[in-house]
């Protein structure tokens, strides 16, 4: 918990989860938003964080790939401990360069979608895959349309963003991601920002991703999705995980009278 | 277009044939012809007597209401006329009195000499400060963006010294005057008679007389170049603030590089907010540098006041100056409207087919034309044949429709 006792990086990793979060804690000033997180999500597996607003879960998931720097604790994904190198007895913080390595290998999607408003649906999903990791533009141009019929927005790839409805500019930032060919996919409330009517149709885009065998890890309020997609579903409250095990256990009989509360009021 | 083809099959409604496209009742201002007009749009069910209403009532109406609901398919039929804008007409009609009286006085006063403006316009000396002008402008703001960049990217950096010598340096320059600044530098042998390269508090390797070191274009060049650091600075600044923090984000989730991210995500959409200040800067600073002329470095200004110095026409080469300054910033403009076209796609402003416009700007005819029935159909309608074939220019009667 306190982060101090951190083990070795790489060598037990290769069997074991895909990613594991220990002891992670972050506060703003006084404001305390991960009160040490304790989490794996093995490969191929979906987990969905629940919890009231302020409860932790951007803020974990912004660890994860190191859009945020954890206080203390670690997050490893594929057995390399993000954004730090580990080295006499202290985890030091990475070059740029190299979290931004690391960062390409793990996909994320925000609720506000941020495609970039000035680039086409096309030139939004070939920038990474060109800057980064320098595959020919014509080949990215493919690959990026193939990736738009996936997503269901063949035609579309001329377009601006501003063009776009909500869902297609969300389904835009599935395929955006995808287009990394990412280890790890991070949700962040995808289908918060959207009309109702809207919900469904990116919802089933990352739906299709879940049962194609992508591991996830998705901060949602839709409660039947997660009970339809989750393979674990992790209740957060105050910065710690409450709860965690299938979302049969934890949707219909939560132990925890937070949790308890939190469900009666969404569901 | 619609309503032509709709009003005829609707008798009912539309009883004589002239007035009625225009004017619903209760919103035609002109006074005399709203009686006019009124009659065929009232129905003719008869209820109370108006109230007391002057002559003219019981002339035109003894047995007519003064108001009855319109059925459905009379204001189906009924053209949609825009609010008129008397106010519009009025400030236009004065201002172009003033114009007009601009242009009379610039023609008929000989005083202007427009003749010598001519002799001079492309004289040598005056291009030569053209084009001294032109360079000195050109450095100055290559100059003063370099710099304004490296301080706004300081303002926005981690680093709290950083951050605060660039707001100390922009507040500092803002504060002094350009004029100030420049004599400063051109007067600097006076503080420093000597300046020196070297190691801080350590040797000196070259050496050089202050007096010799700044010449008038030079302190000019450093002076203006500050000066335009110091703006240029908190113009890119704001411009990078104005671009949300979730293109950062996504650019940093993607795993794109710091420095792509700024070239290629945040730059381009800081450029909107930043392109319309710099091309005032840019402006500003063709005209600005003109205060060169006080320690005599030939700009076009400065030119121009040589020979005036000399021959005493002043007002005709202030005028060749002016025109110069004219000239150049139409061309400015010009391109500066192109560069914000540029930097404005994917934004819905002004962007190239993209979908529904909220707003567009109507030009000068189009205005005209809509504002037309404030005294169009009004004068027209005692000649009555006249409303139709005006209002069966197709232009005319769409405009406002389709704007709407």
């Amino acid at each position: 918990m306190t982060g101090a006792d951190v083990p070795g990086t790489s060598a037990a990793a290769d069997r074991g989860p895909l990613v594991r979060v220990r002891g992670l804690r972050k506060s703003y000033g006084q404001h305390t938003v991960l009160d040490g997180i304790d989490l794996d999500v093995p490969e191929g597996g979906v987990t969905v964080l629940l919890g009231p607003s302020g409860s932790g879960k951007s803020t974990l998931l912004r660890c994860v790939n190191h859009l945020e720097r954890p206080d203390a604790g670690f997050v490893e994904v594929g057995g390399e401990i993000v954004g730090h190198r580990h080295e006499g007895g202290r985890l030091h913080e990475l070059r740029p360069r190299a979290v931004t390595r690391q960062r390409a290998r793990i996909g994320m999607v925000f609720q506000q979608f941020n495609l970039f408003p000035h680039l086409t649906v096309l030139d939004n999903i070939t920038e990474a895959p060109v800057a980064v990791r320098g595959i020919p533009r014509k080949q990215a141009a493919a690959t990026a349309l193939d990736l738009l019929r996936r997503v269901g927005l063949e035609g579309r790839a001329a377009a601006y963003p501003r063009q776009l409805s909500g869902g297609q500019q969300q389904r835009v930032a599935i395929a955006r991601a995808l287009a990394m060919e990412p280890q790890l996919m991070l949700f962040d409330e995808p289908t918060s920002a959207l009309d109702p009517e809207l919900v469904g149709e990116v919802l089933a885009v990352v739906r299709d991703l879940a049962v194609s065998g992508m591991t996830m890890i998705v901060v949602t309020h839709e409660i039947g999705f997660a009970r339809e997609v989750a393979d674990t579903v992790v209740f957060l409250d105050g910065g710690r995980i409450v709860e965690s095990g299938p979302p049969g256990t934890v949707l219909t009989a939560p132990r925890h009278e937070r949790a308890r509360a939190f469900l009666s009021a969404v569901l | 277009m619609k309503q032509q083809e709709t009003s005829p099959a609707d008798p009912p409604t539309t009883g004589s044939p002239p007035a009625p496209p225009g004017t619903s009742p209760g919103d035609a201002p002109s006074g005399p012809a709203t009686d006019l007009t009124a009659i065929p749009v009232r129905g003719d069910v008869p209820t109370e007597d108006p109230p007391p209403n002057a002559s003219d009532s019981a002339v035109t109406s003894p047995a007519r209401p003064l108001f009855e609901r319109p059925s459905d398919a009379g204001l189906l039929a009924a053209r949609p006329v825009p609010r008129r804008r008397p106010g519009r007409w009025i400030s236009a009609a004065a201002l172009l009195v003033l114009g007009a009286m601009l242009v009379n006085t610039l023609v008929t006063n000989k005083r202007f000499e427009w003749g010598t403006v001519g002799d001079y316009l492309l004289r040598g000396p005056i291009l030569h400060g053209l084009e001294l002008t032109l360079w000195l402008t050109a450095a100055v703001m290559a100059t003063g963006y370099v710099l304004g960049i490296g301080l706004a990217a300081m303002r926005l950096s981690g680093n709290p010294v950083l951050r605060a010598l660039s707001f100390g340096y922009v507040w500092l320059v803002r504060s002094i005057p350009p004029l100030v600044q420049l004599l400063f530098w051109y007067e600097l042998a006076s503080l420093y008679p000597r300046l020196s390269f070297g190691i801080p508090f350590g040797p000196e390797f070259v050496t050089w007389r202050t007096a010799h070191l700044f010449s008038g274009v030079l302190a000019a060049y450093v002076a203006l170049s500050i000066d335009v650091a110091a703006f240029s600075a908190e113009i890119v600044r704001g411009g990078i603030l104005s671009v949300d923090p979730g293109q950062t984000q996504a650019a940093q989730a993607l795993g794109l590089s710091g420095g792509r991210i700024f070239r290629r995500i945040v730059l381009p959409q800081a450029m909107p907010a930043i392109v319309p200040a710099s091309g005032n800067l840019l402006i500003g600073m063709l005209k600005a540098t003109s205060i060169v002329s006080v320690i005599a470095v030939q700009d076009l200004l400065y030119s121009a006041q040589l020979i005036y110095n000399q021959n005493f026409r002043i007002m005709p080469l202030l005028l060749v100056a002016t025109l110069w300054y004219i000239a150049l910033t139409t061309l400015l403009s010009i391109g500066q409207y192109y560069v914000e076209r540029y930097f404005a796609r994917g934004t819905g402003r002004r962007g190239r087919g993209e979908g529904p416009r909220r707003r567009e700007p109507r030009g000068f005819r189009a205005v005209v034309r809509a504002n037309l029935p404030l005294f169009g159909p009004a004068g027209a309608r005692g000649a009555g044949s006249s409303v139709g074939a005006r209002s069966a220019g197709p232009a005319v009667t769409e405009l406002p429709v389709g704007l709407s």
